[in-house]
């Protein structure tokens, strides 16, 4: 086919999000083909032949052979019940130490990214600031400060398996903790108007030295 | 037209009335001409909804090329697009074919009545809905052009024509989405009251045919739902056209409240188009297995439970919008609970094949293909009730292969599935049982072949609602590419098959072979009297003896039992 299936795993938790994935893909990839050779059997095996008569058969008495499978789906169901949560609070709920902090400014069509500089805090006079390029150490837990000026937008990382909506009027905190050096897409994902398509950037992860020279440039 | 059909006086009151031209075609009050013109106005709303996705496909398959028939495709007009497909889709076909056209058609028939109990609010009920569909069409030539802000139109964007460059267009959609909920309130608090009311003697509520009981549930299910949404849009005029602040912060308001109200009806919605064409379903599989239905009575109340779940699960689309991230831990529960209702209905429907004698004519073979995709759409959406996975998966194409494989299965096989099943009774013909397998092979074949692509470059990270992909290098690769041209390829054959269908329509409706009352040997009223019924639809109003499925009845030597035919 030509494509990965996924794209890099680059954050500490987009494996989690990987993982539940498949976990959701073997339950459900299971439960689709024995329904479906079910349902093909069944239709096979009582096509209409000549004077065969179809079976007057009432639902009493013959439920077991709905409601074992049916229990079945519902530990599939719960399963993956739980394994959502345990993943969803690790990501949403609890928010690791904050060790670097990046305020993301969103508008109709693009991002800007405002870099805590060496002292680690926002709104301070060695703030970096960049139009569409969001710099980041690996190994760092950074925590986003998402704005938007106008909008509703999304801030999404595929990489980092991040996705947070960016609301005008609220400030929203989001966080990732890169695991891997690279350059990837930073993608807009809710629907922002004419340009929509346009609102792209780049996400860059530096080793720690490598993102301390960037630093030094700026 | 005064007469009240739950009089049950003998159903010959036609002959009192000189039908003019106006009166039979432009405002009929009979039930089935209403549904006609549900269904072809949701025919021609299909192939116009169809045609917008023939653009933004090719805008995909092939940036900034001309497009056949269309000519160069902009960013706005991308938008305004896949708005307005998405618009179309579930308002102005899902909702007038599966609901309003065959609710109209089939509850007066299956439930032996003469006609619906409100037949002038019924014709209002249309007349809405057409200037709803007027108002939606002429919005696209009005400067600035049609509304680009997705069909969910959330707020800023949507309330602000500087935010989103349609400062005519948005309204007027708004206003058209709101008259077409007016529309089918009143053709719902018809259904409901025709159901209750006009039953004929002997029949009871658990002899009511399941379709029938599923457009009921899904007309409450509509009406519990609609309120919030009715304010929520009314809310969005006033920001659009009088600069009222609900829902824009800057002036004080909130826009996520807006995304409650919308989804409080919009999830619900899609149970809404789902119920009732379960019960089309059904009705096709118990009547070409020869079956009894297995269960009737527990689908019938699993379906209710169902249609109750379906009001608390609509913040999953909002997992990641900003919520308080404790609520979606238990919206994602109800989320994945509510497989477990349709999974029982699933099953039941399957064991009703056991024993059967299965014949496969075209409406089984649309009833079955439906069977088979929905699953797929059913199964794919656990991934996204996990509120996890839906943090990488949300508004990507993998939710939109989930949606159509869930839609699809749903308007497209589920509707065509009803209209070969009934179009013996709509025109008194037979279709072509050839050229309509030739359509349902075609068109499920080549179905799969657009939406399987999606899953993939979902999974590989490429998001919705982009006009041209060239500002995402890592989603823009050659063979990203190939996929987007695979998929819309696919749904060039798509489209190609559906020409076979048109022309087998038109064909068999002039020419075909005559159907007589009751061409499948079914049990229900519907197949009791003439085809096409005439005005007043029985020539003696049927009493009941029993409920709608008894087929193959040991020691009856035909095998089936109308429900209408004394012991």
């Amino acid at each position: 086919m030509g494509i990965d299936l996924f794209p890099p795993i680059a954050s500490s938790y987009a494996g989690d999000i990987d993982g539940l994935f498949w976990l959701v893909t073997y339950l459900m990839g299971f439960s689709l083909f024995v329904t479906w050779i079910a349902m093909f059997y069944l239709m096979f095996r009582f096509k209409k032949k000549e004077g065969v008569k179809a079976k007057y058969i009432l639902a009493t008495g013959n439920l077991k052979w709905v409601i074992l499978p049916l229990l079945l789906f519902v530990a599939f169901d719960g399963f993956v019940d739980l394994n959502t949560a345990s993943v969803w609070a690790s990501i949403k709920q609890k928010f690791p130490a904050a060790q670097d902090n990046v305020r993301v400014v969103a508008r109709q069509w693009d991002w800007t990214f405002i870099h805590s500089g060496p002292d680690g805090k926002l709104d301070t006079a060695d703030d970096i600031e960049s139009d569409g390029e969001l710099h980041l150490k690996k190994d760092t837990v950074v925590y986003f400060d998402l704005q938007s000026q106008d909008v509703i937008h999304s801030f999404s990382i595929p990489v980092f398996r991040l996705k947070q909506d960016v609301i005008p009027g609220r400030a929203i905190t989001s966080w990732a903790k890169p695991i891997m050096t690279g350059s990837w897409d930073l993608q807009c994902t809710e629907m922002c108007g004419v340009n929509h398509a346009l609102m792209a950037a780049k996400v860059i992860v530096h080793e720690e030295a490598d993102y301390n020279q960037w630093v030094s440039e700026q | 037209m005064t007469t009240i059909a739950a009089t049950h006086d003998g159903g010959d009151h036609a002959s009192h009335h000189e039908e003019t031209f106006v009166s039979k075609y432009i405002f009929p009050t009979d039930h089935k001409r209403i549904a006609m013109q549900y269904l072809m106005t949701g025919l021609v709303m299909f192939a116009v909804g169809g045609f917008m996705a023939y653009v933004f496909r090719m805008q995909l398959a092939y940036p900034g090329a001309s497009v056949p028939l269309f000519g160069e495709v902009d960013a706005a007009t991308y938008n305004a697009l896949i708005t307005n497909h998405a618009t179309i889709m579930i308002f102005w076909v899902a909702m007038p074919m599966l609901i309003a056209a065959f609710g109209n058609y089939l509850i007066p028939l299956m439930i032996g009545a003469d006609d619906m109990v409100f037949p002038r609010l019924n014709r209002l009920s249309y007349q809405i809905f057409f200037i709803s569909t007027i108002i939606l069409m002429v919005a696209w030539l009005v400067p600035g052009g049609a509304f680009g802000g997705s069909w969910t139109s959330y707020p800023p964007l949507s309330s602000r024509g500087e935010f989103n460059g349609t400062p005519i267009g948005a309204p007027m959609w708004v206003l058209a989405v709101a008259l077409e909920i007016v529309a089918f309130l009143l053709g719902g608090i018809n259904f409901m009251a025709t159901t209750m009311n006009s039953r004929a003697p002997g029949m009871k509520m658990m002899d009511i045919p399941i379709v029938v009981w599923f457009i009921n549930i899904a007309v409450l299910l509509f009406m519990f739902s609609v309120g919030p949404l009715v304010a929520g849009a009314v809310l969005l005029l006033l920001d659009q056209t009088v600069g009222t602040s609900f829902y824009v912060p800057t002036g004080g308001g909130d826009p996520v409240i807006f995304q409650h109200l919308f989804w409080f009806f919009g999830h619900p919605e899609v149970y809404v188009i789902l119920i009732p064409e379960l019960g089309i379903v059904a009705e096709i599989i118990t009547t070409f297995a020869r079956k009894k239905i297995f269960g009737y009575r527990i689908i019938i109340w699993t379906m209710i439970v169902t249609g109750i779940l379906s009001l608390v699960v609509w913040a999953h689309h909002q997992f990641i919008a900003g919520i308080d991230p404790r609520m979606a831990v238990i919206f994602s529960i109800t989320t994945i609970m509510i497989s477990i209702p349709l999974a029982l209905i699933y099953m039941l429907l399957i064991a009703t094949l056991y024993g059967g004698s299965i014949e496969f004519k075209v409406p089984m073979l649309w009833a079955m293909g439906m069977m088979t995709e929905f699953l797929v759409g059913g199964l794919t959406g656990i991934y996204l009730g996990s509120s996890a996975i839906d943090i990488y998966m949300h508004d990507n194409t993998f939710v939109m292969a989930h949606f159509h494989y869930t839609l699809m299965p749903v308007v497209f096989f589920g509707g065509w599935a009803g209209i070969t099943f009934w179009f013996p009774k709509f025109f008194g013909r037979m279709l072509n049982e050839t050229l309509g397998k030739i359509h349902f092979w075609g068109s499920t074949i080549s179905f799969n072949f657009i939406f399987i692509p999606l899953f993939f470059l979902g999974m590989s990270g490429q998001q919705r609602k982009i006009f041209d992909y060239s500002a995402f290098p890592d989603i823009n690769t050659a063979a990203h590419q190939d996929l987007r041209v695979f998929a819309t390829t696919a749904f060039l054959v798509f489209i190609a098959f559906q020409f076979v269908f048109v022309f087998n329509f038109f064909k068999s409706m002039m020419s075909g072979p005559v159907a007589g009352n009751n061409p499948w040997n079914s049990n229900t009223l519907d197949w009791q009297c003439p085809s096409p019924p005439p005005h007043g639809n029985f020539a003696e109003l049927p009493t009941v003896y029993r409920g709608p499925y008894e087929y193959s009845v040991p020691g009856r030597e035909s095998d089936f039992w109308p429900q209408n035919e004394p012991a």
